[in-house]
């Protein structure tokens, strides 16, 4: 018996150990969202590209919605920028866009030299929206669904792996959920 | 090549002036609460910076936020909550306490109870009765004889 008690505490080390090693290997960047499962907050800003019309949350349609913050003077933006592309263009999901604390004109003429995958962006100058969805900085892209609830947040730019890894299978079950309500 | 050293040298040694913010408060009691507020809130982009010491931009957007919030005149508990609303646990250096922060909050505690228990239970344990030791006559006189001298 007091041979087993003599090891205890090199039992607890070697556990301590094993815990504080694993902690090294996690991001303390991935902070879990505050907003899963909220809904998607009211707002009223105007849309980029036509700053005389106004939006809110209503103006964001479709079964899922994929809402991507962006911004000209964010450099990951621009690195998932094509894949958001070929995001849009499957159709399968309604892409709309958060442009962040950034210009309307710079952020325009962004859109026009590359491609604007965006059904509409919302212009929020001053972050407003952001503090909203707890955005921290972009590129951010939070995941819709039908009824207005936010499923995901995703935090640094898309890539084919992370749409396969962490994109796909929620848009699976979102697309299950539909065809279970519709039926 | 030259030029480009000597740009390397000015951009190392520049001293960044920070835009700071400059908020008119409308009595004392505000502008405590706002600091206050500022040191106990964390910034949710920077890791281990307050709202107060960070420049990042959120930092600064979220310093603006306590500050109209105040303005508003909400509480500082409804402004707590309106941040771990939107960022999550994560922003408060003095975690809630609730069943995932329960080993956080108590755990030290426990710790020292526990290092206090094993100490007594050594201080309690009643010395081993050493065994009589005989003396022989021989050692007996020889022992005598060294407590004489001294």
């Amino acid at each position: 018996m007091n041979k087993i008690i003599r090891f205890i505490p090199l039992i607890l080390f070697i556990a301590l150990g094993i815990i504080l090693y694993r902690g090294l290997a996690l991001n303390p960047q991935n902070l879990p969202s505050a907003l899963v499962g909220k809904k998607m907050p009211e707002f009223v800003l105007t849309q980029l590209l036509k700053p005389k019309v106004m939006l809110t949350e209503n103006d964001l349609v479709g079964d899922i919605k994929l809402l991507n913050v962006w911004g000209t003077w964010c450099v990951y933006c621009k690195y998932e920028h094509p894949y958001l592309v070929d995001i849009a263009q499957s159709g399968r999901v309604a892409l709309y866009g958060l442009n962040y604390k950034d210009d309307r004109a710079d952020a325009a003429q962004w859109l026009k030299d590359y491609k604007d995958p965006y059904l509409l962006s919302i212009f929020d100058p001053l972050g407003k929206l952001g503090i909203e969805l707890g955005v921290t900085a972009a590129p951010e892209t939070f995941v819709i669904d039908s009824k207005g609830f936010i499923r995901m947040k995703h935090v640094g730019p898309i890539d084919g792996k992370v749409w396969q890894e962490k994109f796909l299978p929620l848009i699976e079950t979102l697309e299950k959920e539909l065809k279970g309500t519709t039926s | 090549m030259k030029s480009l050293i000597i740009a390397v040298f000015f951009l190392t040694f520049s001293v960044n002036a920070w835009e700071t913010d400059t908020y008119v408060f409308n009595d004392e009691v505000t502008e405590i609460r706002y600091k206050t507020l500022v040191k106990e809130l964390r910034c949710p982009k920077c890791q281990n910076q307050n709202l107060a010491d960070s420049n990042s931009p959120i930092a600064t957007d979220l310093r603006r936020e306590v500050f109209q919030l105040l303005e508003r005149g909400k509480s500082d508990g409804e402004i707590i909550n309106f941040m771990v609303q939107r960022y999550g646990e994560f922003v408060l250096y003095r975690p809630q306490v609730s069943s995932l922060t329960y080993v956080l909050w108590f755990g030290p505690a426990l710790l020292l109870f526990i290092g206090v228990i094993v100490v007594v239970q050594i201080l309690r344990k009643k010395p081993i009765k050493k065994e009589a030791v005989i003396l022989s006559e021989e050692q007996k006189s020889k022992l005598a004889q060294i407590l004489k001298d001294k």
